[in-house]
C-alpha cells in the first residue's frame, strides 16, 4: 500500500486506509521513504511481494520528495515516527543513534546471520558494537570515460585491468594538447570533489588513512596528507575550468559532448550519459588507477539504508520485513529494477549490464575495505571544511599551505587532542 | 490592537528572546523520544568559537562589502531619478520600466543574473571573454564573486531608490530653484546646495531600505552560489541558515549565535532610526 | 523643477535626450529580456549553442511543457493560498493598531509604536529557529496557513506603522466631533476613519502581496514539498532539476514575476505611493 504526502488528502487517505486495515484485520507498518519514481516502484514491487507471502502484515510506505526528506526525517522521527524509515549508513545514522531516535536491530543481525551476508557492509552499520539498520543497495563510484575522446585525441584506451596513474596522467597530456578536458566535475554542489580526494587518498595511503583522516585522527599537515595533496596538485591543471561554477549534470554534458575524456563518478551517472545519447559502445568504466604500488585496493560504495525506529507502534512485523529487506531474492529484485548493487553477498546482478557488472566485480574484489564517501564517513561539519578545502585546493593549488592550515584547526576544534 | 499586538509578540518579539537563549546552549535540533529538548549548554562557547571561525570573518567581511557597495544604488538611484524627471510623452511608460526590477522576485533576480553570468556561454562571459581574451567565469572565481552578486542586488535596489528620489523631486520646491537659478546656481552647484537639502526625507529612507537590503542579502547568495566556491560569497544570514538548516548544519545553536551578531549589526542602524523618528515626533 | 525641463533646451539636446531614453531603458533591462527571450527559444537552439542570437522560431512548448510536466501550476496556486490570506490577515489587523496607536494617547503607546517598527526591520535570521520550531510544534509546519500565519505576524509591524502615520494625518477634528455626539468607538472607526483609509489599504494591499509573493526565504524554512511550497522556493527546487536547460529555467522565472508585475502596473499609483511613504515630508 503506497500513498504520497499530500496534506490534507493524505489525513483523510490515511483515516481510509486505517479503516480499510481494521476492517481487513491487518497489521500495519508504516514505512516513510524517499524514492525517485523508479526506486519507489521497486520498492512498491517489493511490498506486493512482501504481502503476498504474509498476508497478514500491511506494508503502508510514504514517500517523500528526496531533497525534503532530509529535513522532515528530523521532524517526524519525535513528533509522529513510522515504524520504518530510510536513511544512510555510517555517520551520517549517528546523530540519531545517539538521540535515541534508531533502534538496536543487533539481534536481527544475529538471528538472520546477516553479520555473514552483509559482512562488507557491517562496519559502516555498527556503531558501539551494536547494528542500528539494514542496508539493502550500494552503487560503486570510479572512473568513467568517453571512448570517442580518446579516439578524437589519439590516446589508446585503457586494457580490462585500466591503466597506471603514470600512463593516466600522461594520457592527460595528450588531452590537454587535443584541448579535451582529461577530468571533467562540477563542484558547485562540492562533493563530486569529494570523489576524487577519496580516490587519491585511498590509493595514496589505504582504506585506513582515508577512515582515519575522516574521523579527525590524521593531521592535515602530516607527510601523509601531503602525499594526498602532491598527486592531486598533479591532476588539478587537467580538470574542468571553472567547475565551481557549474553542477555536476553540468559536466555530465561536457563530457557527453566529447569535450571530456574522464568522470570520476558513481554509476548513478550512467543514466544522465545515457540519457546524453552516450551508449555502451562509447562509454567505458574502470577502477581509479593505482598509485602506491602493493596497497590493498579499496573502493567507494555510498550504502543506503532503512531503519527500525525507538517509536514504532508494531516493531516486530517491522523486523520481519526488515529480514525481507536484508534477504538476496529482495536485493536481488529491487536492485535489478533500479539499477544499483546489492549488499547481500548472496545476490545476483544483471550480466548483461556492463557498468553493474563491473561495479560488483570491483567492489566483490577490494581486499582494502568499502569506503560510504567522505560526506558520510565525516562528521557533517568536518565533511564540509573538508570539502571546502578540496574545491580550494582544485581552484587555487597555491593556496596548499593556508588550506592545510585551515583544515588542521577545524580538527582540532573538533576533535580536541 | 490585541491581536495584532499578540501575533507580533509571539512571532517577533519572543522568538528574538528564544533566538538569543538558544546561543548559549549546543542543540542539534532534535528532541529526544519524550519530546524533550536535548541541548546542552555551553555559555560563551558559540561566540567563543565564533571569534576563531574564518568562515565567519570572511561572512563579515563580505557583509562590510555588501554594506558598503549597496549605498551606490543612492547616487546611482538619484542619477536615474534625475535623468527620467521630464515631462516628455511616455515618460510615465518609462518610470515605471525603469523601476520594473524591483517588483521582480529576488530568485528570479538571482536566476536572471546566473544565467548572465554562466561560463562558456553567458553574455558577461562572452563579453569579457572578447574584451580580454579569456572569459570570466564570475560565479567560480573566489575573489569575483561576491562583487558579482552584489551587482545583482543592485538592480533592483536602485530602481527602488531611483523611485524614491523622482517623488522626492516632484516635490521639490519650484519657487526655491527658480530663486536659485536667478542667482546663476546651476548644475552640480544647484544639485548640491539646493536640491539635495530638499530631498533629505527621501534619502533618508533610502539609506535605511538600502542597509537593511544590504544584511538581509540571503535570497542571492542562495540562489546563485549557495556560497561557494568553498565559501567565498557567503554573507552572514546565509552563513547562519547554512550552519542551523544546512544539510550539512543543524547546529541551532552555533546558527542562533551568527544570528544575534547580525541582530547586533542591524540594531545599530534600527536605533538610529527610531531615534530620528523619535525626534520627529516629538516636533509635532 | 529639477533638472530644467528639457523643452528649454536646444532642439539638438531634446533629441538626443529622445534617444538616450529608449537606449538607456534597452540597457537597463537587458538581462530580462534575455531571460524572455530565452523563454521562447526551442530547446534546439540552446543544444546547437544559439543563445543569443535570433531564435529559430518561438518556443511557446516551453511554457506548455513547464505547466504540464512540472508541478508549476501548484506552486503558483500555494502562493495564492499563502499571499491572499496573508494580505487580508495583515491590513486587517494593522487597521485596528494602527488605528489604537493614532487615536489613543494611552501610556506606552510610543513604546509599543516604535517595537512594531524595530520588528520590521529585525534580520530574519534570529526569528528562523524559535518560528520554524513553534510551527512544527503547532503542526503548521509545511502548510500554507503555517506560512500566512508568520507573515500576516511580521507584516503587522509595516502595516502599523503606515496606517498609523496615515490616520495620524486624517483630520482628528472629525473624531473628536464623532465623539461629542455621542458615537461608539467601534463606530467611528468603521463610519468615518474606514472610508478615509481606502488609499491606504490600496496601497497596503499591493505591497503586501508583492513582498509576500516574492519571498524565497521563510518559504524554505517553513515549507517543503510540492503541496505547500510557494513559486519561489518552487522555482529554486526546479531550478535543480533543470541543470543547463535555460529555456525552461526562463520560462519559469517570467511565470514567477508575473503576478507581481501586473499588480504594479495595474495598482502603480498606490504601489509607489506605499513605497513612498516617508519619502516626502
Amino acid at each position: 500500500m503506497v500513498h504520497r504526502k499530500a496534506g490534507a488528502l493524505a489525513l483523510v487517505a490515511a483515516l481510509m486506509l486505517s479503516t480499510s486495515a481494521i476492517a481487513q484485520d491487518k497489521r500495519v507498518v508504516t514505512w516513510n521513504a524517499d524514492y525517485d519514481p523508479i526506486p519507489l516502484a521497486a520498492a512498491e514491487a517489493l511490498i506486493a511481494d512482501f504481502e503476498a507471502a504474509n498476508p497478514e502484515i500491511d506494508i503502508q510506505l510514504t514517500n517523500f520528495d528526496h531533497e525534503a526528506y532530509k529535513n522532515a526525517i528530523r521532524n517526524f522521527l519525535t513528533a509522529d515516527p513510522p515504524d520504518l524509515a530510510n536513511w544512510y549508513a555510517a555517520n551520517r545514522m549517528r546523530p540519531f543513534v545517539e538521540a535515541g531516535l534508531f533502534a538496536d536491530i543487533s539481534d536481527l543481525w544475529a538471528s538472520e546471520g546477516l553479520t555473514d551476508a552483509l559482512a562488507s557492509s557491517l562496519p559502516s552499520m555498527t556503531i558501539d558494537g551494536k547494528q542500528w539498520g539494514i542496508p539493502y543497495t550500494y552503487y560503486q563510484w570510479g572512473i568513467y570515460y568517453n571512448r570517442d575522446a580518446y579516439a578524437a585525441a589519439g590516446v589508446e584506451l585503457p586494457g580490462e585491468g585500466g591503466v597506471t596513474w603514470e600512463q593516466f596522467l600522461a594520457n592527460c597530456e595528450k588531452f590537454k594538447a587535443a584541448e579535451i578536458d582529461c577530468v571533467t566535475t562540477g563542484s558547485s554542489a562540492l562533493w563530486p570533489v569529494a570523489g576524487i580526494f577519496d580516490y587519491l587518498s585511498l590509493r595514496t595511503n589505504g582504506y585506513q588513512f582515508h577512515s582515519d583522516l575522516a574521523a579527525g585522527k590524521i593531521s592535515w599537515t602530516s607527510p601523509e596528507a601531503r602525499a594526498v595533496f602532491a598527486e592531486f596538485a598533479k591532476l588539478q591543471p587537467f580538470v574542468t575550468e571553472n567547475h565551481a561554477a557549474i553542477d555536476w549534470q553540468d559536466a555530465a554534458a561536457i563530457f557527453v559532448q566529447d569535450k571530456a575524456a574522464h568522470y570520476v563518478m558513481g554509476n548513478f551517472a550512467v543514466g544522465v550519459f545515457k540519457e546524453g545519447g552516450m551508449t555502451n559502445d562509447n562509454l567505458g568504466f574502470m577502477v581509479f588507477p593505482e598509485i602506491t604500488p602493493g596497497i590493498a585496493r579499496a573502493e567507494e560504495a555510498p550504502t543506503d539504508t532503512v531503519h527500525l525506529t525507538s517509536g514504532a507502534q508494531n516493531p516486530e512485523d517491522a523486523k520481519t520485513f526488515l529480514a525481507y529487506m536484508a534477504s538476496a531474492e529482495a536485493q536481488s529484485k529491487w536492485n535489478a529494477a533500479v539499477g544499483q548493487l546489492p549488499t547481500n553477498k548472496n545476490a545476483t546482478v544483471d550480466p548483461a549490464d556492463p557498468f553493474l557488472s563491473a561495479g560488483f566485480q570491483a567492489l566483490s574484489t577490494a581486499t582494502g575495505g568499502i569506503a560510504q564517501f567522505w560526506d558520510r564517513d565525516a562528521d557533517a561539519e568536518y565533511a564540509k571544511a573538508g570539502m571546502e578545502g578540496f574545491q580550494q585546493f582544485l581552484v587555487q593549488p597555491d593556496q596548499l599551505e593556508a588550506i592545510l592550515e585551515r583544515l588542521e584547526q577545524t580538527r582540532l576544534r573538533l576533535y580536541p587532542q | 490592537m490585541a491581536p495584532g499586538l499578540f501575533m507580533f509578540t509571539v512571532y517577533v518579539l519572543w522568538p528574538i528572546v528564544q533566538s538569543i537563549t538558544l546561543s548559549f546552549y549546543d542543540w542539534n535540533g532534535l528532541y529526544n523520544q519524550d519530546g524533550e529538548f536535548t541541548g546542552t549548554f555551553v555559555g560563551m562557547g558559540n561566540y567563543a568559537e565564533l571569534i576563531r571561525d574564518p568562515a565567519f570573518e570572511t561572512s563579515l567581511w563580505n557583509n562590510f562589502y555588501w554594506l558598503a557597495l549597496y549605498l551606490l544604488a543612492l547616487p546611482a538611484g538619484l542619477l536615474i531619478a534625475i535623468f527620467l524627471n521630464q515631462t516628455v510623452t511616455g515618460i510615465r511608460l518609462y518610470k515605471s520600466l525603469f523601476f520594473f526590477p524591483f517588483v521582480i522576485s529576488q530568485v528570479v533576480v538571482g536566476l536572471i543574473f546566473a544565467w548572465f553570468y554562466a561560463p562558456n556561454f553567458g553574455l558577461f562571459y562572452l563579453l569579457t571573454e572578447w574584451v580580454t581574451g579569456d572569459g570570466t567565469a564570475i560565479l567560480a572565481d573566489p575573489d569575483l564573486v561576491t562583487f558579482g552578486i552584489i551587482a545583482a542586488g543592485l538592480w533592483p535596489q536602485i530602481a527602488y531608490v531611483m523611485i524614491l528620489y523622482l517623488t522626492g523631486l516632484n516635490n521639490v520646491a519650484p519657487d526655491q530653484i527658480e530663486a536659485a537659478r536667478l542667482d546663476g546656481a546651476k548644475g552640480w552647484r544647484m544639485l548640491w546646495y539646493v536640491v539635495l537639502p530638499q530631498l533629505r526625507p527621501a534619502t533618508f529612507i533610502a539609506v535605511i531600505v538600502t542597509v537593511i537590503g544590504a544584511l538581509r542579502s540571503f535570497d542571492l547568495v542562495s540562489i546563485m552560489t549557495t556560497g561557494g566556491p568553498f565559501g567565498s560569497s557567503r554573507v552572514l544570514s546565509y552563513y547562519m541558515f547554512e550552519m542551523a538548516l544546512g544539510e550539512f548544519g543543524f547546529r541551532m545553536g552555533y546558527g542562533a549565535a551568527i544570528a544575534v551578531v547580525l541582530f547586533a549589526i542591524m540594531m545599530i542602524f534600527i536605533s538610529g532610526f527610531i531615534w530620528k523618528m523619535w525626534r520627529d515626533e516629538k516636533e509635532r | 523643477m529639477f533638472p530644467r525641463p528639457i523643452q528649454q533646451s536646444s532642439p539638438a539636446v531634446q533629441w538626443l535626450y529622445s534617444i538616450a531614453l529608449p537606449v538607456a531603458l534597452l540597457i537597463w533591462l537587458f538581462p530580462l529580456l534575455g531571460v524572455a527571450l530565452t523563454s521562447l527559444r526551442p530547446a534546439s537552439d540552446l543544444a546547437q549553442g544559439n543563445y543569443f542570437g535570433m531564435p529559430s522560431g518561438i518556443a511557446w512548448e516551453n511554457y506548455i511543457f513547464i505547466f504540464t510536466e512540472t508541478p508549476i501550476g501548484q506552486y503558483m496556486v500555494n502562493s495564492l493560498w499563502v499571499t491572499i490570506p496573508t494580505v487580508i490577515g495583515a491590513v486587517g489587523l494593522s487597521l485596528m493598531t494602527g488605528f489604537a496607536l493614532a487615536v489613543y494617547g494611552f501610556r506606552g503607546n510610543i513604546l509599543v509604536f516604535f517595537m512594531f517598527v524595530a520588528g520590521n526591520f529585525v534580520p530574519f535570521q534570529i526569528l528562523m529557529v524559535p518560528v520554524r520550531d513553534m510551527t512544527l510544534n503547532l503542526g503548521m509546519y509545511d502548510t500554507w496557513y503555517g506560512l500566512a500565519l508568520f507573515h500576516i505576524a511580521f507584516q503587522t509591524g509595516f502595516c502599523t506603522l503606515f496606517m498609523r502615520n496615515f490616520i495620524k494625518a486624517l483630520p482628528y477634528e472629525l473624531i473628536e466631533a464623532a465623539r461629542v455626539e455621542g458615537v461608539a468607538e467601534w463606530r467611528i472607526f468603521w463610519f468615518i476613519v474606514l472610508p478615509l483609509m481606502r488609499p491606504a489599504i490600496a496601497a497596503l494591499s499591493v505591497l503586501v502581496f508583492t513582498f509576500i509573493w516574492n519571498d524565497f526565504f521563510w518559504a524554505t524554512v517553513l515549507t517543503q514539498g510540492v503541496d505547500s511550497q510557494p513559486i519561489t522556493a518552487g522555482l529554486s527546487s526546479l531550478n535543480g532539476q533543470w541543470i543547463a536547460q535555460w529555456h525552461l529555467v526562463s520560462a519559469g522565472s517570467i511565470l514567477a514575476a508575473l503576478p507581481p508585475v501586473l499588480m504594479f502596473f495595474l495598482m502603480q499609483k498606490h504601489f509607489i505611493a506605499g513605497l513612498t511613504l516617508g519619502a516626502v515630508k
